[in-house]
């Protein structure tokens, strides 16, 4: 694998030699099987980084269909062929399917695998003074399945009936029958693989996550002294080991229905000419199982983002977060909530209203756990010392895409209004921005802020702020006009819009000129990117090496030696006196204090 | 291939210029002793400005978005539920908005004002009970008032109908939307999606349409006997996966017809008259100016929506279940083309649940009449029952045609005074 021999190069760049100390092992053990939790991080935040620009790379793709439909691309052509896009003109079922994969990818494999896999690996054991996660093996495993359902998914982008053409929900009947689009063939039964393989995958690192978190703090760090990332990794770990299992079961039943003859989603259908005998089976029951697990896979990918970005705002304002309980409260009430209002998605599905009026209720709920961390990242700021490296930009972006995106939300989780605006493009814009931008922010601030304590150097601050702020731009450049389109009605995972060309003309050049602008915002955004992957991959191996403590910080990852060894401390653990945000305290030398310094005499906790 | 060769080529040879230009920046860092880790006061200030710089862009482009196209698509509410929930989204938007620009503002107004400047320590401030205590109340006193509103809303919108409500039913499949308006009875006659036959596209139950369906199943040209004749012939060598094909095909068509003659024996033909005087229309629906209607959903193979964004209506249509939702169109076309200035402009009913390759063009016009010309319409309509439909293309199978045509006229008719 091209990320091992990577590895190789740059610590032998860094410091000639393995000898550490500790036992030798070898190359395979140390770069592919690894068991080290660091090293498993990085593996999880390659692959991811390569899944986050395939998907990236599947939205530029379908973003040119529909900014100019019908019009040849050699960019089309290019990547897809004749096969898919004869003559550099999309086709219908291949829109559906790069539709669908994007936002598979995008969901499962960049922000829940990546995200919470690469940093959950990294930071726990050190932040919480361990020497690895409670079962190094199970951690190896978990991405070695990752690995194995990522490889799975993009083969299904491959085969010859394409990839999975229902959404990524993949509602049933649509997913079901092979005979209503292509992409219900092989191509869904990889997907239905691979994502069985990833809920495993899934599954066993939250295990691994929530033993670690409860049973190797270091000696002092009580649960009111972790830093509010592990507390966002840990309550993320419980809400995927109670949703994920459902999500399996869903994909089970729907395996079953396909292969088996069952019918649990089919009832009375006539599909190609042929009439089916499936009868008694709803497709309301796959959406409450789906939603069971998707509406709480909203927060495993949005709660590590918040809490990275905890972390690096209180760092680098040089103040405490504030409200440090409060956050512990509303991280865990968005938790708990997350459960109780999957329905939300299926206020028009044919679900009883009354059942609707409840889920608006739990829904709007979220809200006010969801002011509060804004409230206090805005607090925290006010009268700060803020340093705005690069990480910094990246997490007040997200507090900005977390209030923008956030707000609309309230609007969709009211079923009177989601009536008109359900499944337009104002649901697609709402979620890119609070999910899809504050997530992919949330990651980009974690690499920015670690990445001198993954790989050993810095990354190149300037480039990381013109990244920042093309990206920043194109972002809400992209998504703040879908939302017009949106309000205007239009439907989302539509090939074409030139169909309303046939009844309003008003709406149709409106719609036609806002895809323009809105892809060409993509586009601009999509290279923007490449500033990053060139920072990062180049760093790696030449960036400037890192101090120990690059940012002042108090956690105590910034305690460990720069270069990686195995059980991360060379000596004893690290004893924790104090919590982790004594950031300009009055009456200390410096503005920080880490955790592992006792407290002074006279001096309070705070 | 060669343009994507060169392509692939200028693609290197940026990255090989990119980081040499990367080297230059970094001899001469290491020429200043400048480190990454060290952010200098003017990239700190730097940024900090175009923090300020950002928030005035983006609000400039937020309201020049807002201005020009916040009602442009949308239009006006063209039915009585539709004018509410847009007074609530109007008053939603308002109070999010709202919000959306004090934290934004003070956002990025801290993150300009509050950065670093030397000799300005940071102030330690960790919590505060009663700012808590304000931001979880006052988010928690607004939303009260949206979730009492939009439910307020949502109860009369899903609510049972009148009993003049004028019952349709739509029928979904790919990629198209047919309408069953329940006649003069204004009930809905049942249906049965196994009586489905190409002169029961709607698999409506009636005595003769449940026989012609169990004659179809055994005798039609793929019927029953038709496969058992050629499984049964030797003279036949089968691929043994097509032989699997036609066994698994027959097997599911017994069940079928054994399902058929159960429902033959408990059907009671004093039901008949409620599905005869049905009318089926395709293309395009027309319905009454403020008359309730309440459409019921069918779908034939898989979810589809309903989706009437002029009328802020949207259902999704389940197969095996039946949905609903009701409402009251009260703008006419006439009215709402010259309220769009365009003489073209029709109502619509989009399909929006993703169901396949043609999922975009799967699109009905609707058309809403004021009551005398309804009326006309629906006399005409009138002589096309289900039974006379039915019975028609039974002797003679020419006229699917028909009706299409009339309601072309009709369309046109209608439309030309507005031109």
């Amino acid at each position: 694998m091209s990320v091992a021999t990577h590895e190789t190069h740059g610590h032998h760049d860094a410091h000639g030699d393995h000898d550490h100390g500790h036992h030798e092992e070898s190359f395979v053990s140390k770069y592919i099987f690894s068991q080290d939790h660091k090293m498993i991080g990085k593996q999880f935040l390659m692959t991811a980084i390569f899944m986050g620009v395939v998907a990236m790379l599947l939205s530029v793709l379908f973003r040119i269909q529909l900014a100019w439909p019908g019009e040849s691309s050699n960019f089309l052509s290019f990547f897809l062929g004749e096969e898919w896009a004869p003559g550099g003109v999309l086709k219908e079922d291949m829109y559906l399917g790069i539709v669908t994969i994007h936002g598979t990818i995008m969901v499962f494999f960049l922000l829940t695998g990546g995200l919470s896999g690469t940093f959950s690996n990294i930071l726990i054991p050190l932040q919480l003074g361990a020497r690895d996660m409670a079962s190094g093996f199970l951690n190896m495993l978990s991405y070695w399945f990752f690995l194995l359902s990522s490889v799975i998914m993009l083969i299904s982008l491959f085969v010859e009936s394409g990839p999975a053409m229902a959404g990524w929900t993949v509602y049933p009947p649509l997913s079901a029958l092979p005979q209503a689009v292509s992409g219900s063939g092989t191509g869904m039964t990889l997907w239905l693989v691979s994502m069985t393989i990833f809920i495993a995958s899934s599954l066993i690192g939250s295990l691994n996550y929530i033993v670690t978190v409860l049973n190797l703090r270091t000696k002092g760090m009580s649960m009111t002294r972790m830093p509010l990332t592990i507390w966002t990794f840990f309550v993320t770990a419980v809400l995927g080991v109670l949703s994920f299992p459902v999500l399996l079961s869903a994909a089970l039943l729907l395996t079953m229905d396909r292969l088996a003859g069952t019918s649990f989603y089919l009832s009375d259908i006539i599909v190609g000419g042929e009439m089916l005998t499936n009868h008694g089976g709803s497709p309301i029951l796959y959406q409450h199982l789906f939603w069971f697990l998707g509406h709480p896979e909203v927060y495993i990918v949005l709660l590590p983002a918040l809490g990275l970005s905890s972390e690096i705002i209180s760092t680098n304002s040089r103040k405490p977060i504030f409200g440090y309980r409060a956050m512990i409260g509303s991280i865990l009430a968005i938790g708990f909530l997350s459960f109780i209002v999957w329905a939300h998605h299926m206020f028009i599905t044919g679900m009883s209203p009354f059942l609707g009026s409840v889920f608006v209720f739990t829904t709007l709920l979220i809200a006010i756990p969801s002011a509060v961390k804004v409230f206090n990242y805005l607090t925290t700021l006010w009268k700060g010392s803020l340093v705005l490296t690069p990480a910094m930009l990246f997490a007040i972006g997200l507090v900005s895409s977390f209030i923008s995106g956030g707000v609309t939300g309230i609007i969709l989780a009211d079923s009177a209004l989601d009536i008109t605006l359900h499944d337009t493009y104002f649901v697609v814009a709402h979620f890119h921005v609070v999910m899809g931008m504050s997530a992919v922010f949330g990651m980009f601030a974690g690499v920015y802020h670690w990445f001198p304590k993954m790989y050993g150097r810095m990354l190149n601050t300037r480039m990381g702020y013109a990244h920042f702020w093309l990206t920043l731009a194109s972002a809400y450049g992209v998504f703040f006009p879908m939302h017009f389109v949106g309000i205007a009605g239009a439907p989302r995972r539509y090939y074409d819009f030139s169909v309303y060309g046939e009844f309003d003309a008003e709406s149709f050049t409106m719609i036609m000129d806002l895809n323009v602008v809105i892809t060409i915002f993509a586009i601009v955004g999509s290279i923007a990117q490449l500033i990053f992957l060139f920072n990062f991959f180049y760093s790696i191996f030449r960036g400037p090496v890192a101090p120990q403590n690059p940012w002042n910080s108090n956690t105590l990852e910034w305690t460990t030696p720069v270069e990686h060894i195995h059980g991360n401390w060379p000596g004893e653990l690290p004893t924790v006196y104090r919590w982790p945000y004594d950031y300009s305290k009055p009456g200390a030398e410096r503005d920080f204090i880490p955790q592992n310094v006792p407290l002074a005499e006279g001096e309070e906790e705070h | 291939m060669a343009s994507k060769l060169i392509a692939l080529i200028v693609i290197v040879l940026g990255v090989i210029a990119i980081a040499q230009l990367v080297r230059v920046y970094e001899l001469s860092s290491k020429l200043r002793k400048r480190q990454e880790h060290e952010i200098s006061t003017r990239d700190n200030d730097f940024n900090a400005k175009l923090m300020f710089v950002f928030l005035v862009l983006f609000y400039i482009g937020f309201i020049y978005l807002l201005v020009k196209y916040g009602y442009t698509g949308r239009g006006i509410a063209a039915s009585v539920h539709g004018k509410d929930i847009d007074w609530l989204l109007d008053l939603n938007f308002f109070i999010i908005i709202g919000a959306f620009f004090l934290t934004n503002t003070l956002l990025f107004w801290f993150s300009y004002k509050y950065a670093r400047k030397a000799g300005v320590k940071a102030l330690y401030f960790p919590h505060n009970n009663k700012l808590e205590m304000l931001w979880t109340v006052v988010p928690a006193a607004v939303l009260a008032v949206i979730i009492i509103l939009g439910l307020k809303s949502w109860n009369e919108i899903t609510g049972a109908p009148d009993k003049e409500t004028i019952r349709v039913e739509l029928f979904s499949k790919q990629f198209d939307w047919t309408a069953r308006y329940s006649g003069s009875d204004n009930v809905l006659g049942k249906f049965d999606y196994k009586l489905t036959t190409d002169k029961n596209e709607l698999a409506l139950v009636t005595t003769e349409t449940i026989d012609s369906a169990i004659y179809v199943m055994e005798n039609g040209p793929t019927g029953i006997k038709a496969i058992e004749t050629k499984l049964n012939d030797r003279n036949i060598i089968f691929v043994p996966e097509d032989k699997e094909k036609m066994e698994n095909d027959l097997y599911r068509k017994e069940r079928l017809i054994r399902l058929l003659y159960q429902m033959k024996e408990r059907h009671d033909a004093k039901a008949d008259v409620r599905v005869w005087d049905d009318f089926i229309q395709k293309d395009t629906l027309f319905l009454c100016v403020n008359k309730e209607y309440e459409f019921n959903f069918r779908s034939k193979d898989v979810i589809h929506s309903a989706h009437f964004p002029y009328f802020r209506a949207q259902m999704n249509t389940v197969p095996g279940l039946t949905t609903r939702f009701k409402f009251i169109p009260d703008v006419t076309t006439k009215e709402m083309r010259k309220n769009k200035k365009d003489n073209k402009f029709n109502f619509i009913l989009l399909c929006n649940k993703i169901c396949g390759g043609s999922h975009y063009k799967m699109k009905m016009i609707v058309v809403v009449l004021p009551e005398s010309e309804y009326k006309v319409w629906l006399k005409a309509k009138q002589k096309q029952t289900f039974k006379d439909m039915y019975f028609a293309t039974a002797a003679a199978p020419v006229s699917p045609a028909a009706p299409a045509d009339t309601l072309n006229v009709a369309v046109d008719a209608m439309a030309a005074p507005a031109n």
